[in-house]
């Protein structure tokens, strides 16, 4: 009987510790525990108080005396606020338009790029290349990018947001070494059957790094996402103001934002406000997030080893 | 020769009937002509070119345009016509005070993130290597990597909540009978903030590469270890950390050449808060002087100091790290 159970059992069990390694002491044990503990409570904590306290009710929120730990009335009524129109609601809608704009763009020329670079001795392949990699050591300045930003006549355009981080030279060299690694074989029987570049591009070599090119676009989507500089310099009009700005207009500058809520509201309710719009600016991160994580390490690994 | 090896490309590219099996023309492939093999390339070379054409703008044409720290520019005149006033920017950003505490500080932040944050990865790595369960440690990772994709406007707000004046932290302090501490604003703790908010970023991201560099150690090598009698330590100190030797230098190099470049967006957030005095780093003093005063030429000229300065540190630290026999961001070759 037990022969029959033990390999089914044994799948289950974690792979044993090598032989020539020790037991560590109970101590120890206990040490690892307590640290690995802190470390996913130090980075989840900050993030269950705040969204809790966006989904709380005045009420809880004065009785807390300020953020929520332990739950107490849950309401909608801060995100119901924010999504009401004003000035959250069209910088969230600013935010998604460059992401979702900003990171195609990004994409197709990156992939072009990285998939034209990706076959050493084609013409101009070296001084190409050499053309992107100067870029990661050398970089302008902002005076310069300013001027040329607003020589352009961009600012206050949302293709200010867009154009001048279009590019990131050391995610084209991640596609580039994917890409490279794919076996030649295939690609060279593709062309003897009289497929264009494009169309092995797009028919053969996109479908089999998918995995790599979803990290790459995420990247590039956190990227515009997340910029908050960019609008700072080059967007005035405070309208085309993307989330990150008014996030800190409302959350650390302490702004009551034109339009948003009444003046006659107190502190503990623009708490649970202020949370939601924190919440807001996670919220497609975590989305999306679990989808890409588990390709992070190769995507990373294959841009430290081969760029 | 070249006629023949044209056709037998032409053919190639035409169809399946095509001449020479794939392999056996790569040889042959150098000899093409430059006019043959641009025509041949010329779908790679055009795939490229919205990406070069991008940087040209947006990254060469910008550094043309660091003349203006050699000008008197006004942006009313524009570059052509600004008078040019050879080095004088660059003498009046040396002897101005502020531009030295903006240095000293972004030395000061470097200085005290190498030693304080720097260590936390690998120790991290450590860590979670030590991990036998494989799916604990894809579920731990998957959390530290997390607050690497939060914006700095978020992670300096959530700071905020946490310890500000009116934050988790005074809240609880003033509930239990003390008084409340505002850490956001108090220069005195400002580096050790800004350094756990970095910790809190960006710790969890900085381990791929090590726990990657631990993964590539032989076992063999530790298992030979064991057999001479090295104990848990031991084996850390004579496998582990040799193991991990040359990455350690690497992003060490690549840290020191960016000694003048601290988080821009964060401090620019906090500067308000703690003050230029503590908070003022080179960045930022760009920032202020050139696009919120319109000291143009000024700000561009101590950019320029920057990135020279910068550009010096990464090559003389990587010809240290030749001199260990190690293989630096580039390679000698």
């Amino acid at each position: 009987m037990t022969t029959i159970i033990k390999p089914a059992a044994r799948r289950r069990t974690p792979p044993a510790r090598p032989v020539w390694e020790e037991e560590p002491s109970a101590i120890a044990k206990a040490g690892k525990v307590v640290l690995l503990s802190l470390v996913v409570l130090a980075v989840l904590g900050p993030l269950y108080t705040i969204v809790l306290t966006s989904l709380s009710s005045q009420a809880t929120i004065t009785q807390a005396g300020g953020l929520v730990i332990v739950p107490g009335e849950i309401t909608l009524d801060a995100y119901r606020q924010i999504i009401s129109g004003g000035v959250v609601t069209r910088a969230v809608l600013v935010s998604v338009g460059v992401t979702v704009v900003g990171t195609l763009l990004s994409m197709v020329v990156s992939v072009l790029c990285a998939y034209g670079l990706s076959r050493p001795g084609s013409f101009a392949h070296t001084p190409l290349l050499f053309t992107l990699l100067i870029t990661m050591f050398f970089s302008a300045g902002m005076i310069p990018s300013y001027l040329l930003v607003s020589g352009l006549g961009l600012i206050n355009s949302y293709w200010a947001l867009i154009l001048p981080t279009a590019v990131s030279v050391f995610n084209i060299i991640i596609l580039r070494g994917f890409f490279m690694g794919i076996d030649r074989g295939i690609l060279d029987s593709a062309r003897i059957d009289g497929a264009s570049e494009w169309r092995i591009l797009a028919q053969i070599v996109l479908p089999m790094s998918k995995a790599v090119t979803a990290v790459i676009a995420l990247f590039y989507g956190v990227g515009y996402w997340n910029a908050f500089f960019n609008a700072v310099l080059y967007i005035n009009d405070s309208a085309k103001n993307p989330l990150q700005v008014v996030l800190r207009s409302y959350v650390l500058q302490g702004v009551t934002v034109p339009g948003q809520i009444d003046v006659g509201q107190g502190a503990a309710a623009s708490l649970a406000l202020q949370m939601a719009v924190i919440v807001l600016a996670m919220v497609p991160i975590l989305l999306v997030y679990p989808f890409v994580q588990k390709h992070f390490t190769k995507g990373v690994m294959i841009g430290a080893v081969k760029g | 020769m070249t006629t023949t090896d044209l056709a037998s490309d032409r053919q190639r590219n035409a169809g399946p009937d095509g001449g020479s099996p794939p392999g056996a023309s790569r040889p042959v492939r150098r000899k093409l002509g430059v006019r043959a093999r641009l025509r041949r390339d010329r779908t790679l070379i055009l795939m490229t070119m919205p990406a070069v054409i991008l940087l040209i703008v947006f990254a060469y044409i910008p550094m043309l345009g660091n003349v203006v720290a050699f000008q008197d520019y006004s942006p009313f005149i524009g570059i052509p016509s600004s008078p040019w006033v050879g080095l004088d920017n660059f003498g009046r950003v040396f002897g101005d005070p502020d531009f030295w505490n903006a240095v000293r500080n972004t030395l000061v932040i470097t200085g005290f993130q190498l030693v304080f944050f720097f260590p936390v990865p690998i120790a991290l790595a450590l860590l979670l290597n030590s991990l036998i369960r494989p799916a604990l440690r894809a579920t731990i990772q998957a959390i530290v990597y997390l607050p690497h994709f939060f914006s700095w406007v978020l992670v300096v707000s959530v700071f905020q909540q946490l310890l500000g004046g009116a934050g988790l932290l005074s809240q609880t302090l003033r509930a239990n009978g003390w008084d409340g501490m505002d850490i956001m604003t108090n220069p005195d703790t400002f580096l050790f903030l800004i350094t756990s908010q970095a910790v809190w970023k960006d710790a969890g991201w900085g381990i791929i590469v090590f726990l990657a560099a631990l993964a590539a150690i032989d076992p063999e090598q530790y298992e030979a270890a064991a057999v001479d009698g090295a104990n848990r330590w031991r084996r850390m100190w004579h496998v582990t950390l040799p193991g991990l030797r040359t990455v350690i230098i690497l992003l060490l190099i690549l840290r020191l050449g960016d000694a003048l470049t601290v988080g821009f967006e964060q401090l620019i957030l906090q500067r308000d808060a703690v003050g230029a005095e503590a908070a003022e780093v080179l960045d930022t003093f760009v920032y202020y002087t050139g696009i919120q005063n319109g000291d143009w030429s000024y700000a561009a000229a101590a950019g320029l100091i920057k990135g020279v300065i910068s550009l010096a540190l990464i090559l003389a630290a990587n010809k240290v790290a030749h001199l260990f026999g190690e293989n630096g961001v580039y390679s000698k070759s």
